[in-house]
């Protein structure tokens, strides 16, 4: 890649550089700032599409009673299962269950601590549907920063 | 408390580490030279493997391997722990700061918070450099970030700790020790022979093997996956190409750099040549992620197929190959001498 090839088109976010390596007119390699390639943050945007999408989802499932709203708190950490399990210290198959809102209702509020303290969450939030979701805008902006016209504003 | 600690802007995390690392402990290194001293370049697809359902692509070796491999051929004698305890992993660390030694930790990058929430996801890898603290404060060099950060105990803890695969279980490495005299030039030639070598591995999923295996996958992932799956998979190659600290093409353009300087060192005009043609492979790379974010879009053109993708991978797949068996046996010859 040229030195004068580095893109710099702004990717998901302004005012972040990253180091590219390019050559100069000479053929010597140098370490040029670039502040980011469409082509990558295309790339990007769709991996926080399928986010946005698996939080809809989640939600969705909690309101129709499928499942608790651990479901969402997952969705929004970007876990499944597995990852959630090694996060709260439970066997895959627990956190499988405590998915189901009857068993997630009388859960013991030690249980429901360890998550609480993974999400970082007070535990009267833990057991409803999260509301005030403004924290993860940017989910949403930068899933969208590349649709056509000019959808890429804050909800 | 605060080393003098000078802080590199670098493209990836470990090569960016092992470099400033060993720079603060009178080894100038560049980004480029530890990575191609610890032999970083590399490629696998590994399908059975999934990172959020999608299968696992590198273009870098082991992680961890970079720091040890670059450290062992320069002579460097170094230190790792990993704890069970979180206070015990901050009392060894704050220990070593008091003694003035900058430490590397192992962090899961989701829980550091001073990137942006947009750059957090579960990758538990990430390499960084502590080298001072104030108060409950920890002064962090991240490498791939332009200015030096701060991090308050409680995340570095979280951090430090994050479960899951790869989990970093506080892992922490410094430098002991380093030689008196290095002798770069056999560490250049064999950290160039052990990339030739395992790019040229004879197992399908690795190395050459690896892109052209990777190039028949993608001819079929649209009528396998349909457009919509499809399209995430090509997504995450782009991402683990570009994104994932790279300075561009899979990490190609980092190599080429280090063997132009491999080529001055050794004042050997063919590595120069060498690094030329790597540059070409690399833009051939940023070519097939071009056309594939296009695809990823549905702004691709009808010659911009899944079958003029593989065909670009192809291309990259069989180039490296031819490059690295010139480049093996270059370096063959360049060795040789020596040993008589």
């Amino acid at each position: 890649m040229k030195r004068t090839d580095v893109p710099q088109d702004g990717g998901l976010f302004d005012g972040m550089f990253e180091v590219q390596y390019a050559v100069d007119e000479n053929g010597r390699y140098v370490l040029e700032e670039s502040a980011g390639w469409e082509a990558k943050a295309i790339a990007n945007s769709q991996f926080w599409q399928t986010v946005e999408e698996d939080i809809r989802q989640s939600i969705e499932e909690v309101r129709m009673g499928r499942s608790s709203p651990l479901r969402v708190y997952m969705a929004l950490h970007q876990m499944d299962v597995g990852l959630l399990a090694s996060h709260a210290r439970f066997w895959r198959w627990q956190v499988r269950r405590h998915l189901k809102p009857h068993v997630f209702a009388r859960l013991k509020p030690d249980l429901l601590r360890r998550y609480a303290q993974v999400f970082n969450v007070p535990l009267d939030l833990l057991v409803r549907v999260p509301e005030n979701l403004e924290k993860w805008d940017f989910i949403h902006r930068l899933a969208h920063r590349y649709d056509p016209g000019d959808s890429a504003h804050a909800p | 408390m605060h080393l003098n600690y000078e802080h590199r802007h670098s493209a990836h995390c470990e090569s960016g580490v092992t470099s400033g690392l060993l720079s603060h402990h009178g080894l100038p290194l560049t980004e480029a030279m530890a990575f191609g001293i610890g032999s970083g370049l590399f490629f696998a697809y590994l399908p059975f493997l999934r990172m959020g359902s999608l299968p696992l692509t590198t273009y870098r070796s082991y992680p961890g391997r970079i720091f040890a491999k670059a450290t062992t051929r320069l002579g460097v004698q170094i230190r790792r722990q990993r704890f069970r305890d979180p206070d015990a992993a901050m009392a060894a660390l704050d220990e070593l700061l008091e003694h003035d030694q900058p430490v590397g930790c192992q962090t899961g990058i989701y829980w550091l918070p001073y990137f942006p929430p947009g750059m957090r996801f579960h990758f538990n890898v990430h390499n960084i450099v502590v080298y001072g603290r104030e108060g409950t404060e920890y002064l962090i060099s991240d490498p791939v970030l332009e200015t030096p950060m701060r991090c308050a105990r409680d995340d570095l803890i979280r951090a430090r700790f994050a479960p899951g695969p790869m989990s970093p279980r506080g892992h922490l490495y410094f430098v002991t020790q380093t030689p008196a005299a290095t002798d770069r030039s056999t560490a250049v030639l064999t950290g160039i022979k052990d990339t030739c070598s395992a790019m040229s591995l004879p197992v399908v999923l690795f190395g050459y093997r690896g892109i052209r295996f990777l190039a028949r996958r993608v001819a079929g992932w649209q009528e396998r996956l349909g457009s919509h799956r499809a399209a995430q998979h090509l997504g995450n190659l782009i991402r683990m190409q570009e994104e994932i600290g790279t300075g561009g093409g899979g990490f190609r353009f980092i190599f080429a750099k280090f063997l132009q300087e491999a080529a001055e060192m050794l004042k050997e005009p063919r590595l120069e040549e060498c690094s030329s043609r790597m540059t070409a492979i690399g833009d051939r790379w940023r070519e097939f992620a071009l056309m594939a974010s296009r695809n990823c879009k549905g702004r691709a053109h009808e010659t911009e197929s899944y079958a003029a993708l593989a065909d670009i991978l192809r291309d990259c797949g069989n180039r490296e190959r031819e490059f690295f068996q010139d480049l093996s046996k270059l370096v063959g010859e360049l060795r040789r001498p020596k040993q008589s």
